[in-house]
């Protein structure tokens, strides 16, 4: 039986992730969606950065930016006796930069979609602009919210590189199943190695099959 | 302030586009239905969008009775869902994860409670929604979705109702099926409206007064009747959709044939039965210029079943163009007429000359007041 605390550690990192995330993505990506200011173009490329970047070069930065030297971490370890690098606060953090694309980008181009249109007829019918976003906006891009979410999830869930640089390798702590992969096919202890790829593997794929046979049958309602 | 001013709306203000610009000052009367009328792209809906303050962008002033929704040069702006206004789109907007039932539902939650409210029941039979409360929004026919828009906008008890050309996407069927409604509803609930339409029977049929819009501007406002009969303020190259609006009183019903006898002015005319008029309403027809034609001598074994007398006012006849259009003064009322250039100069019709128009019986659009 192989160790399991991984796993848990593996989903516990992707849900507080995606918790976060839903909670600043979804006012980021309204914003995104209806600014049409010179501002717009800056924080759409910032937003989009960790697609491109090298997970190497955003854990190099976060291990400074969050190291005890800094002011942040210096902060943190002198609020909570502990220090943010290396830690499960740490790759919380990472994770949240890391994967807020994938909240982001599906939620402004659902937002988008629905468009002015439905939040002006709920303005008319005396809707105030807070009212009509959780009545009207959000209810019709739940579409958006799902495949923003699982995105996210996943996403967290398949990081690497800046894991390895923010958290290390503590178990418990900060080995998360894809660092304890590596540590397994580094020792050659393959058999390991294979039980956790081999349920990573199934995990993406029916989180994904979920995801697209939901937005299949929503199809089929609207239609 | 005035009684007067306390049952106006009073309209002046800006807005500018790169490629187009309003500026238009109207005083709407809180009473009836009031037409904005003029071509596609003259500024209506916009005009109507400032009004509900869907346009926060809008310079000027916009004052409802006593309550000033917006002054621009004092920073003052109502919000949208603080106007007491109902607004219904040419799109309807229905919302498409609710049901009908969840769409009035939605209105009536966030109304004013007062002691005038209308009643929920009252709306949903005034729209003959009964039957599709439980259905999903994406099956319901144009018809259908535009009936429930106008009954989830009364849910919200608006004290102005405001229509942007709610039958623009509509089929004639369809047309024909919404009208009776929108025709009954402001006086059925008293509720003042603003109507925006570039159709001239839409208009004849259900506004009191008109406004018309040209590039952006008020070009003239007043009785529905006089101005739809301006024949300077018709859109270029509509000559087959130029009409005239007759008003008439009913003078007695002729069941045996389904007819109704209506009179204009001392002549009569005759139409099919209109059964829910009662003898000595006002009835506005709508002629189209099409569907008279004209006599040099009192017509005898005729078909056509009304002849008016009158003097040929004006001929405007385009030289490119195979046809022409004549005015004719009938004791008064310039009735349009739609002919070719052929009987023009076969007739010898020109200004001063007595003729006899010929309606059709068939063809009038018809309207209460």
């Amino acid at each position: 039986m192989p160790d399991l605390g991984p796993v848990w550690l593996t989903l516990a990192l992707a849900a507080v992730t995606t918790m976060i995330l839903l909670v600043i993505g979804t006012p980021l990506a309204w914003w995104l969606s209806v600014t049409r200011g010179r501002f717009k173009p800056a924080v759409e490329a910032i937003t989009a950065l960790p697609l491109i970047l090298p997970p190497t070069v955003l854990g190099f930065y976060f291990l400074i930016a969050l190291g005890p030297a800094s002011p942040i971490g210096e902060f943190w370890v002198q609020i909570t006796g502990d220090s943010l690098t290396f830690s499960f606060s740490g790759l919380v953090i990472a994770s949240v930069v890391y994967s807020l694309p994938f909240m982001v980008q599906p939620l402004q181009s659902a937002f988008e979609q629905v468009g002015r249109a439905p939040l002006e007829a709920a303005a008319t019918l005396r809707a105030s602009p807070i009212d009509a976003f959780f009545t009207v906006a959000a209810p019709m891009a739940k579409r958006g919210f799902l495949t923003a979410s699982v995105l996210a999830f996943a996403h967290t869930i398949g990081e690497f590189g800046v894991v390895l640089m923010v958290g290390g390798n503590i178990p418990g702590r900060t080995k998360v199943i894809s660092i304890a992969i590596y540590e397994h096919v580094e020792t050659l202890n393959y058999a390991e190695a294979h039980v956790l790829s081999a349920g990573l593997l199934v995990f993406s794929f029916v989180t994904l099959f979920f995801v697209y046979a939901v937005l299949r049958r929503n199809d089929a309602h609207v239609g | 302030m005035s009684d007067d001013a306390a049952n106006v709306l009073a309209v002046d203000v800006r807005l500018a586009y790169p490629d187009f610009s309003l500026d238009a000052r109207l005083d709407v009367d809180l009473q009836g239905v009031t037409g904005l009328f003029g071509p596609s792209g003259s500024g209506k809906s916009t005009l109507l969008r400032i009004i509900a303050g869907l346009e926060r962008r809008a310079e000027g002033t916009v004052t409802f009775g006593c309550d000033a929704w917006q002054d621009s040069s004092r920073h003052e702006f109502t919000r949208a869902d603080r106007r007491p206004v109902g607004y219904v789109f040419q799109d309807a907007r229905l919302f498409e994860h609710l049901d009908v039932d969840g769409n009035l539902k939605y209105a009536a939650d966030r109304a004013p409670r007062t002691a005038t409210s209308i009643a929920t029941d009252e709306i949903i039979a005034a729209c003959d929604l009964k039957a599709l409360l439980p259905r999903r929004v994406g099956v319901l026919s144009g018809g259908e979705r535009q009936r429930v828009a106008l009954a989830r906008t009364l849910m919200t008890q608006p004290r102005l109702l405001l229509l942007d050309e709610p039958l623009a996407s509509l089929d004639a069927e369809r047309k024909k099926e919404i009208l009776p409604y929108l025709e009954a509803l402001p006086q059925r609930f008293g509720i003042p409206a603003v109507y925006v339409s570039h159709a001239v029977d839409e208009m004849a049929r259900l506004a009191d007064r008109v406004a018309v819009l040209q590039n952006g501007s008020i070009v003239a406002a007043g009785d529905a009747v006089e101005i739809l009969n301006r024949t300077n303020l018709l859109p270029a190259g509509a000559m087959f959709d130029a009409a005239t609006i007759l008003e008439t009183r009913v003078s007695e019903h002729l069941p045996g044939l389904h007819l109704t006898r209506l009179q204009f002015q001392q002549h009569e005319i005759v139409v099919p039965m209109l059964g829910e008029r009662a003898q000595g309403d006002i009835v506005r027809l709508h002629v189209r210029a099409g569907d008279v034609a004209l006599a040099t001598t009192a017509p005898q074994g005729l078909s056509f079943r009304n002849v008016l007398p009158g003097t040929i006012a004006a001929i405007d006849a385009a030289d490119a163009s195979a046809f022409a259009s004549a005015t004719v003064d009938i004791g008064g009322t310039l009735l349009r007429v739609h002919l070719t250039r052929h009987a023009v100069d076969e007739l010898a019709l020109a200004p001063g000359r007595p003729v006899f128009a010929l309606l059709k019986t068939a063809a009038f659009d018809r309207r209460g007041g």
